[in-house]
C-alpha cells in the first residue's frame, strides 16, 4: 500500500470582492469549496475544469500560495494552514510549483543560474557557492539543459526551454510534492509532449508526487493516475484515470469529454455537436443546488433544490450527481 | 444550382516574405505555391515560427515595416500585392476577413459591441445605421450570443473569452465575405468552448459556402472541420493533402511526427513521441531539407539538395526525397528506434 503524503479536508477559499459603490457590503467570491481529496506518495492526481473552476486556486491553496479561508491541509501529519511562516518557509522546500507561462515566470534580469539557485538558498542557506553551482548544473543536465547555458538571461530561450528552467527551479530542492499549473498550455504540441515526457521521467527518477492541472484533457490522460474534475469550485467527480475516462459518473466530465479534439478526421466528423452550451455560471452568485444544472443536458427539477453529495459510483470512484447511473449507462468516447 | 466557379478564391503563387533584421534577413516565407477553392475549408498547420500566420497577414496587407513580399497573391484574379493600400481597404472586410488569437485584441475596449459591428456595415456596404444595428444584432445571434439584445449595449470586457470571440467572428461575418482567416481562433479558449466555436465554423461555413483558412499549430483540433491541410516547415509548404489521407498515410516525416506528437483523449497512452530538436534559424536555414536535423530518415540527399514540392497523390503533394507513397516502402509508417 502507498503511503498517503497529502490529505486535503473540506478545503475552502473565498475571496472578498469590493461592492459596486463606496458603501455596499463586500461580496464573497467561493473560488474554492469544501474540496477533500488524499494524495498517495508517488501518484499524479491530474485536476481539470474550464477557466474559473478554481483549479489554479485550489493548486496554490495547497502550497499556500494562495491562504486558504477553511479547512485542513495535512502534510506528514502536520496541518500546514496553521504552520507559521517560518514553520512553512521549511516545509516549502518538499512542496515546490511550475507555473503556465515560462517566460513570464522567470525573472528577466536574472540569469539561469541565479532563477534555478533561488529556492536552494532559502531551503539550504548553509550551502556553500560552490556546491549550489553544483546543484544547479546538475539539474539543468537533468532537465535537458546543456549547462554551459547557466549564465544566459531567459529572453534567450525559446517557450519550451524556458519551461525546462521553471522545472529546474522546481526540482533543485528535492521536492517530494510539486504542483504543476497548466506546464504546457502555452506551448506548442510538438514541444509539449517534450515537457510531458520530461515530467513523467523525473517523476520516475525522483519518486515524484505531482498535482497536474490542465484544461486538455488529452494531456492530463497521458499523465495522470488518477482525476478531480472541479467545477464552480467544487469536486463533482474524482476517480481513478481510465474509469473517469471511460466511464464518467457526471455529465459535466462527459460534456468536457465530448468536447475535446480527436486527431481522427472520421471520429472527429462523426462525433455529436458538443452537449455544453454556453459558459460557466458566475461564482459569485452560483446556481442553488447543483451548480451545472444550468448548462446540464440532463438536469431535472430536483437538482435545483439540494446540492447532490459526492457519493461511490465505483471503485474508489465517486461523482455528484443524483443521475450518475443515467451518465453512466452510455460509453462516454469511442475506443 | 448555379454553375460553379471553379477559379481558385485565393491563389499564392512563388510568394515570399522577407523581413530585414539587424541579424539578417529573415526568410519568413519562401517560394509558396497555395490555393483556396471557394467554399473550402483549409487548416494551415505547423510549429511557431513556420510562417503560417506571416502568410497570411500578408495576404491582408498586415506585416511589419520591415517585410517585403514576392511572388503573387491572387484574390479572385486581382493580385493583392499591388493593390494600392485604398483598394486593398475595400476588399479586407469586404470580401475577406481574419479572425485572430485574442479577441481583445481585435475589439475597440472603448466602443459598445453595438457600434463596432454596425460601423463594418455603414463603411463597406453603405447601410444606414439603423439598418446597421438591426443587422449587427441578427448576426450575433446566428453565432449563438444568450441574450444578444442586451449584450450588443456592452462593452468588450463585459464579455467573456469565448463571447469575445463569437462576437468577432459575427464582425467577419458581417459583410458576408467570401474567405475568413482564422489565426489560432480558439488557442486562448477552453476546450469546451473551442468545440463551440469549431461547431460554429462548420455550421457557418457549409451555410454562406465560405472559405475558411484555419490557422493551427495543433493538428488535433482541424480533424473534423479542415477538407484539406497544408503544413509548413520553416516557411515553406512541406506537405499538403486531403485531411482523411494525411492523417491515414501522412507522406513527409515532419507531418507523421506532428500527428504522433499529438495527446490523445479517447486512448490510454504512457508517452508521447515528441519531436526532438527545434524549427531551424530562418536567417541561416540549412542546407538541403530544412527538416532534415530534425528527422530520423535523413540521408546524405537530404542533407545537401533541398526537396521540391511535387505530387505524390492524388491533390496530393509533398517535399520530401522519400516520400510515402502507396505503392512503396513505407519507411515513416516504422517507428524509429528512439526519439
Amino acid at each position: 500500500m502507498p503511503e498517503t503524503l497529502l490529505s486535503v479536508e473540506n478545503l475552502s477559499t473565498v475571496f472578498a470582492l469590493r461592492g459596486r459603490s463606496l458603501f455596499s457590503k463586500s461580496v464573497e467570491l467561493k473560488a474554492v469549496s469544501d474540496v477533500s481529496f488524499n494524495l498517495d506518495e508517488g501518484e499524479t492526481l491530474g485536476i481539470v475544469g474550464e477557466s474559473g473552476c478554481g483549479k489554479s486556486t485550489l493548486g496554490r491553496s495547497i502550497l499556500r500560495l494562495i491562504e486558504p479561508t477553511g479547512g485542513r491541509i495535512v502534510w506528514q501529519g502536520r496541518n500546514l494552514a496553521e504552520l507559521s511562516n517560518g514553520e512553512m518557509r521549511k516545509a516549502r522546500r518538499d512542496l515546490s510549483i511550475i507555473f503556465q507561462d515560462p517566460v513570464a515566470s522567470l525573472d528577466p534580469r536574472m540569469n539561469v543560474g541565479q532563477i534555478i539557485a533561488e529556492p536552494l538558498k532559502v531551503a539550504e542557506p548553509s550551502l556553500g557557492r560552490r556546491d549550489r553551482r553544483r546543484r544547479v548544473e546538475t539539474v539543468m543536465e537533468e532537465v535537458g539543459l546543456a549547462p554551459e547555458m547557466i549564465n544566459r538571461y531567459p529572453h534567450e530561450f525559446s517557450g519550451g526551454q524556458a519551461q525546462r528552467i521553471g522545472i529546474a527551479r522546481a526540482i533543485v530542492t528535492e521536492p517530494k510534492l510539486i504542483v504543476c499549473d497548466e506546464p504546457v498550455s502555452a506551448l506548442d504540441v510538438s514541444i509539449q509532449a517534450q515537457i510531458v515526457n520530461l515530467l513523467k521521467a523525473l517523476k520516475e527518477r525522483m519518486g515524484l508526487t505531482l498535482i497536474f492541472i490542465s484544461h486538455d484533457l488529452s494531456v492530463v490522460r497521458l499523465v495522470s493516475d488518477r482525476i478531480l474534475v472541479l467545477y464552480l469550485g467544487r469536486i463533482v467527480e474524482i476517480g481513478p484515470r481510465r474509469e473517469v475516462f471511460q466511464n464518467p459518473g457526471h455529465p459535466y466530465t462527459k460534456a468536457l469529454l465530448s468536447a475535446a479534439p480527436i486527431p481522427d478526421p472520421a471520429i472527429a466528423r462523426s462525433r455529436e455537436k458538443t452537449a455544453l452550451k454556453g459558459d460557466p455560471p458566475s461564482p459569485i452568485n452560483p446556481p442553488s443546488g447543483c451548480a451545472f444544472r444550468t448548462r446540464c443536458p440532463i438536469a431535472r427539477d430536483v437538482c435545483a433544490e439540494e446540492l447532490p453529495p459526492l457519493a461511490e459510483v465505483g471503485a474508489a470512484h465517486r461523482a455528484a450527481c443524483l443521475f450518475s447511473q443515467e451518465v453512466r449507462s452510455e460509453p462516454a468516447l469511442q475506443g | 444550382m448555379v454553375t460553379p466557379d471553379t477559379s481558385p478564391l485565393l491563389a499564392l503563387s512563388d510568394y515570399t516574405i522577407r523581413f530585414a533584421t539587424p541579424d539578417g534577413t529573415v526568410k519568413a516565407v519562401s517560394g509558396l505555391d497555395l490555393t483556396v477553392a471557394r467554399g473550402e475549408t483549409v487548416a494551415v498547420v505547423g510549429e511557431s515560427g513556420s510562417g503560417k500566420s506571416q502568410t497570411f497577414n500578408g495576404v491582408f496587407g498586415l506585416l511589419a515595416g520591415n517585410a517585403e513580399t514576392g511572388g503573387q497573391a491572387l484574390f479572385e484574379g486581382r493580385d493583392l500585392l499591388t493593390l494600392k493600400p485604398s483598394q486593398l481597404d475595400a476588399v479586407r472586410g469586404d470580401d475577406m476577413a481574419m479572425v485572430f488569437q485574442d479577441p481583445m485584441t481585435a475589439l475597440n475596449p472603448a466602443m459598445k459591441i453595438k457600434h463596432q459591428l454596425s460601423e463594418t456595415l455603414t463603411v463597406h456596404k453603405g447601410l444606414k445605421r439603423r439598418a446597421a444595428e438591426a443587422e449587427a444584432l441578427n448576426m450575433l445571434k446566428k453565432v449563438g450570443i444568450p441574450e444578444a439584445e442586451r449584450r450588443i449595449e456592452q462593452y468588450p470586457h463585459e464579455l467573456s473569452g469565448g463571447m469575445r470571440q463569437r462576437i468577432v467572428i459575427a464582425m467577419a461575418l458581417l459583410c458576408r465575405p467570401k474567405l475568413i482567416v482564422a489565426d489560432e481562433p480558439t488557442t486562448a479558449l477552453d476546450v469546451t468552448i473551442q468545440a463551440q466555436i469549431l461547431d460554429l465554423f462548420r455550421d457557418l461555413t457549409a451555410d454562406a459556402g465560405t472559405a475558411l483558412v484555419l490557422i493551427t499549430h495543433d493538428l488535433g483540433v482541424v480533424a473534423g472541420i479542415a477538407d484539406k491541410v497544408v503544413v509548413m516547415y520553416a516557411g515553406r509548404i512541406v506537405e499538403e493533402a486531403p485531411v482523411d489521407a494525411l492523417f491515414a498515410k501522412p507522406a513527409m516525416p515532419y507531418t507523421a511526427a506532428l500527428i504522433r506528437s499529438i495527446p490523445r483523449v479517447d486512448r490510454d497512452a504512457e508517452a508521447v513521441e515528441p519531436i526532438g530538436g527545434r524549427p531551424p534559424d530562418l536567417v541561416n536555414p540549412p542546407a538541403g531539407c530544412p527538416f532534415h536535423p530534425r528527422c530520423h530518415f535523413a540521408e546524405d540527399k537530404c542533407r545537401q539538395e533541398r526537396p521540391l514540392l511535387e505530387a505524390v497523390g492524388p491533390g496530393r503533394r509533398a517535399a520530401c526525397w522519400f516520400p510515402y507513397v502507396d505503392a512503396g516502402v513505407t519507411h515513416h509508417q516504422t517507428e524509429p528506434a528512439s526519439a
